[in-house]
């Protein structure tokens, strides 16, 4: 089963519950944290490292003496990776997006595959939860090629939760992609509000079943439970609004081996979850 | 020989674009007759990315030598030289301004990008 914690609005809690839901999952889950451009999640960890591979897309590389200027490839590709002149063809790896068009529609077989770094991904554990992240190359500016790769390690059979990037732009859709639940955590802020709409709007788009968890609760208003009601979005857990929290956060270290009260609310998350994942979708 | 300016309207009276890559269109001038050609510049407005190379794609595909344009970045820069267009950067006032100054040999042909890219 496939969990992805997402949010619209960063900075409102995926990783302290992606964290805390995997420590206390414990056997048979699998962390991967999907924020590609900044992952943070080992932070929290600790995590011994087993392995690292560097990652690579295809780009195409062209064979000026088969190319006969017909301007194809420049016509396919969407992102203008690739200008074919009268004289030249040139090609910027860094607009690049690998979908394979240009090398589908030449007709003189005049492009090669060539490869450019876009990050690593390295692969350790805690306990006995999997852990995998990716880490971008400095500079590098496409995300979703190096979070496939990171999903690539997800293994049929363990809980696997997903640590989502923030927003609801290219990264987000490919990280909700193939999920089999999506967790939304807002606070109870306009703001809140405003990127929660967007976030779930995507997860109706991709139609894979939410929830809402409300974290900060006590600050703000009730606009985003008073939203949810008439949505009829399940709310599954309202995290309080206290300085314990932010002072184990901020010391690293993680909730629910702290406070006795998160382990509770970890285990009503997931019964709730796997309730209505029971009964189908909202 | 025909010149190309970034245009924020369709003829002459037009302020000139100071962006080359999203500037709503282009106006394609005969220097010699002051006969003109609006070319819709749409296509490159509603890329994602990669707007400066199509928009040099579309400036090379209307046969000109010479673009006039507030700012170019390196792709679409590199793009229109390997096409040998003559870039000129930091042309303001309307597209006829920018024609009659550029016929009095007011500017000079940038050597590289004005401005950098947004993706590195």
């Amino acid at each position: 089963m496939i969990i992805t914690i997402a949010s619209g609005k960063g900075g409102t809690g995926k990783t302290t519950l992606s964290t805390n839901l995997a420590c206390f999952l414990r056997k048979d889950t699998q962390l991967l944290d999907c924020d590609v451009e900044e992952p943070n999640a080992h932070l929290f960890l600790d995590i011994e490292w087993d392995t690292k591979e560097t990652v690579k897309t295809v780009i195409p590389e062209v064979d000026e003496d088969r190319c006969s200027h017909c301007g194809e490839c420049g016509e396919i590709c969407q992102f203008k990776a690739i200008a074919p002149l009268e004289s030249t063809v040139l090609v910027f790896p860094e607009l690049c997006h690998s979908c394979g068009g240009c090398f589908l529609v030449c007709p003189e077989d005049a492009l090669r595959e060539g490869l450019r770094e876009i990050g690593v991904i390295e692969v350790g554990h805690f306990n006995t939860t999997e852990f995998v992240h990716g880490k971008l190359r400095i500079g590098e500016a496409m995300a979703p090629p190096l979070i496939k790769k990171v999903k690539e390690k997800i293994q049929p059979g363990k809980i696997a939760i997903l640590d989502a990037p923030p927003g609801t732009s290219c990264p987000v859709v490919n990280t909700m992609m193939d999920s089999d639940y999506i967790v939304l955590v807002t606070e109870p802020t306009p703001f809140g509000l405003h990127d929660l709409k967007l976030a779930v709007g995507l997860t109706k788009k991709l139609n894979i079943p939410c929830g809402i968890v409300i974290n900060r609760y006590g600050v703000g208003d009730t606009r985003v439970e008073q939203w949810a009601q008439a949505q009829g979005i399940p709310i599954l857990l309202k995290i309080p609004f206290d300085r314990k929290v932010a002072e184990i956060y901020a010391e690293g270290k993680l909730l629910a081996e702290e406070l006795p009260e998160w382990a509770e609310m970890m285990r009503d998350l997931m019964a709730k979850i796997q309730n209505q994942l029971g009964k189908g979708s909202f | 020989m025909k010149i190309a300016v970034s245009a924020q309207g369709k003829d002459l009276d037009a302020s000139v674009d100071p962006r080359f890559g999203r500037a709503p269109y282009f106006i394609i001038v005969d220097p010699d007759t002051m006969e003109y050609e609006a070319v819709d510049n749409k296509q490159s407005l509603n890329l994602p990315q990669g707007a400066g190379v199509q928009a040099a794609m579309n400036v090379i595909n209307r046969e000109a030598k010479i673009l006039l344009t507030g700012n170019c970045g390196p792709k679409a820069f590199k793009t229109l030289k390997a096409a040998g267009v003559d870039v000129i950067t930091g042309v303001k006032g309307t597209v006829k301004e920018a024609v009659e100054k550029f016929k009095r040999g007011e500017y000079k042909v940038a050597s590289g990008p004005s401005v950098q890219s947004h993706w590195s």
